[in-house]
């Protein structure tokens, strides 16, 4: 069955579901409970089907769907008394990149994210996640102040790249994104970053120079939009499907590419579908990681930070 | 060689090659810096004979099986008459010793993969390894998208050399030559410690066009050249080609104390000696 039909079925299945629900009274439950919960499953069987069949183009749909849970989410349900700060103390505030402290199960740590919008007025202000170079050099002065009270840091990468304008071009977008490169690879302090939807190119890896990278199961990272890339390659942004499948960039190609450490089950259908148990998934494993993270020594963090950036890479010496 | 004739694009005035070579591929006209060799660029740049090569065989790899990926590079090759977009090596200006790495336009627009990566990786390595200062020379349209994420990983992967150099105390010069774009400029070519590049050299992270189509407006005469980040306060300076060799010396002569023993330093510092 083709995706498009599944969608329909399962859209008709949860709305019969819904009806039934809505229409009988509250003594009459017990008797359709077998019904309902028959039709229940057969749900849960569709949706499950539907997104293991999903081609890498619809992965990018997916990585980019609009209720996905946001870096502002994922701080309301995992930190606690979090305090947003701002600014980059140069030229201004970035809303496309936030950050800011809080607890995390009973640790203070520095959570620092790209931010899209929830709507079309959210999404002109943040220009759609995609950071200035205020945005960089507000994400590093967090991570050096972190660095300094001894936090771990959790990055939250969810951009379509570095916003390409005049201003960030005047203002060294380059240059603020290699300073981060940089300083992340020296920063004594662990970081922790998760790919929760688009891992866009450089805008992406300014906030990925961590000791642990995970991918949501339903996410992208890339050194370019597959849009992007049909359009340089064939001339054609078309073709994106083709770019996307070419350019492996599913968290099971990473993995297997020993990009990221692991990957980060989303619930049923996806992230958007139940934002309060991508969160405990999530919590679970940072929870796990910023455990182990903290038996290392400084200085070996940093080589084994500095060695898994350092064997990236294939070629031949003939 | 030498008898060819060359128009020059700027000024559209025909020069004989022979004559073009002797002012460096700078225009006699209207200074024009045409687009050199990394071997051309050697020569002009260090003291003759001094240049080692190192990993000159390294060769990419089709890692992700990549469409045409394979021709390109083979057609790169054939080209540019070397195995990759960039060479490095050991080699001595004025008599100062230098790691120096020349990126190659003509091989696939010196876009950066695993191999230039590794290579600039390796050459940092090796100027920790023995106390050296690094030159690069930086001509690249950005990643080689070919390489999808491994190509992305070279900029988190050279930059972290980068640092390591850095915190040694050692010096680190980047000469930005047209084009240096993309991925490049948001990693090594930006974390030079003297940053300086050539004239009208077009320096940026997005390319002139997507910009164009993503604020739907013309640019701005100038923008991303080498003037126009001078002026921002994104470059240290513009060195014309005619300049770079004796600029370089004199860069390396000024931190030469750095590269070598506490108590030598001293007394010559103090002209003892």
């Amino acid at each position: 069955m083709k995706k498009r039909d599944l969608e329909k079925e399962l859209k008709d299945l949860q709305q019969k579901i819904e009806s039934l629900k809505s229409e009988v009274s509250e003594e009459e439950k017990n008797s359709i409970y077998p019904l309902l919960s028959q039709l229940e499953q057969s749900a849960m069987i569709l949706k499950g089907e539907l997104y293991r069949k999903i081609t890498p183009i619809e992965r990018v749909q997916l990585a980019r769907h609009p209720n996905r849970p946001t870096t502002l989410d994922y701080i309301k349900y995992l930190i606690k008394n979090f305090i947003q700060l701002h600014g980059d103390r140069r030229y201004s505030d970035d809303a496309a990149i936030v950050g800011g402290i809080g607890f995390f199960e009973g640790i203070p740590v520095t959570v620092i994210g790209h931010q899209k919008g929830r709507d079309t007025k959210d999404n002109i202000k943040r220009h759609f996640g995609m950071p200035h170079p205020e945005g960089y050099r507000k994400a590093l002065r967090l991570m050096k102040e972190a660095e300094k009270f001894k936090r771990p840091i959790i990055c939250f990468i969810d951009t379509p790249g570095a916003y390409p304008g005049l201003g960030a071009e005047e203002r060294g977008q380059g240059e603020a994104i290699a300073v981060n490169l940089f300083e992340m690879a020296g920063l004594k302090t662990p970081i922790v970053s998760i790919v929760t939807g688009e891992g866009g190119s450089g805008g992406a890896l300014a906030l990925a120079v961590a000791d642990r990278v995970f991918m949501l199961s339903n996410t992208i990272y890339s050194v370019i939009s597959p849009e992007g890339c049909a359009s340089i390659l064939w001339k054609d942004s078309s073709r994106s499907g083709e770019a996307a499948e070419a350019l492996k960039i599913d968290p099971n190609n990473l993995l297997n590419l020993g990009i990221i450490d692991d990957i980060i089950e989303e619930p049923e259908g996806g992230a958007h579908e139940d934002h309060e148990k991508m969160c405990e998934n999530i919590r679970e494993k940072l929870r796990m990681t910023l455990e182990e993270l903290r038996q290392y020594s400084i200085e070996d963090l940093l080589e084994q930070r500095y060695n898994k950036f350092r064997k990236l890479g294939k070629f031949i010496e003939a | 060689m030498g008898n060819l004739f060359i128009k020059c694009p700027n000024c559209g005035v025909t020069h004989f090659e022979g004559i073009l070579a002797k002012s460096f591929y700078v225009c006699p006209e209207c200074d024009f810096h045409h687009r050199i060799s990394s071997h051309q660029r050697i020569k002009f740049t260090v003291d003759k004979g001094t240049f080692k090569e190192f990993d000159k065989k390294m060769k990419s790899v089709d890692p992700l099986g990549f469409p045409k990926y394979e021709e390109k590079l083979k057609e790169a090759m054939k080209e540019s008459g070397i195995n990759e977009a960039v060479v490095w090596g050991t080699a001595e200006i004025e008599g100062e010793s230098t790691v120096l790495c020349v990126m190659e336009p003509n091989f696939i627009m010196g876009s950066m993969g695993s191999v230039v990566g590794e290579k600039i990786t390796r050459a940092f390595e090796y100027a920790i390894e023995n106390r050296l200062p690094i030159i690069i020379f930086c001509a690249s349209g950005g990643a080689r998208m070919q390489e999808g994420i491994l190509s992305l990983m070279q900029m988190a992967k050279t930059s972290a050399a980068a640092k390591r150099h850095s915190d040694k105390g050692l010096l680190f010069v980047s000469v930005l030559t047209h084009p240096t774009t993309g991925g490049v400029t948001a990693s090594f070519a930006y974390l030079g410690d003297i940053i300086i590049a050539e004239p009208q050299a077009l320096i940026g992270f997005a390319g002139p066009r997507v910009i164009e189509q993503t604020i739907n407006q013309k640019l701005p005469a100038g923008f991303q050249r080498a003037e126009f980040l001078l002026e921002h306060g994104m470059l240290d300076k513009i060195v014309p080609r005619t300049l770079m060799r004796e600029t370089l010396a004199n860069i390396l002569k000024l931190h030469k104390n750095i590269t070598e023993k506490p108590k030598k330093y001293r007394i010559e510092q103090y002209g003892l000696e």
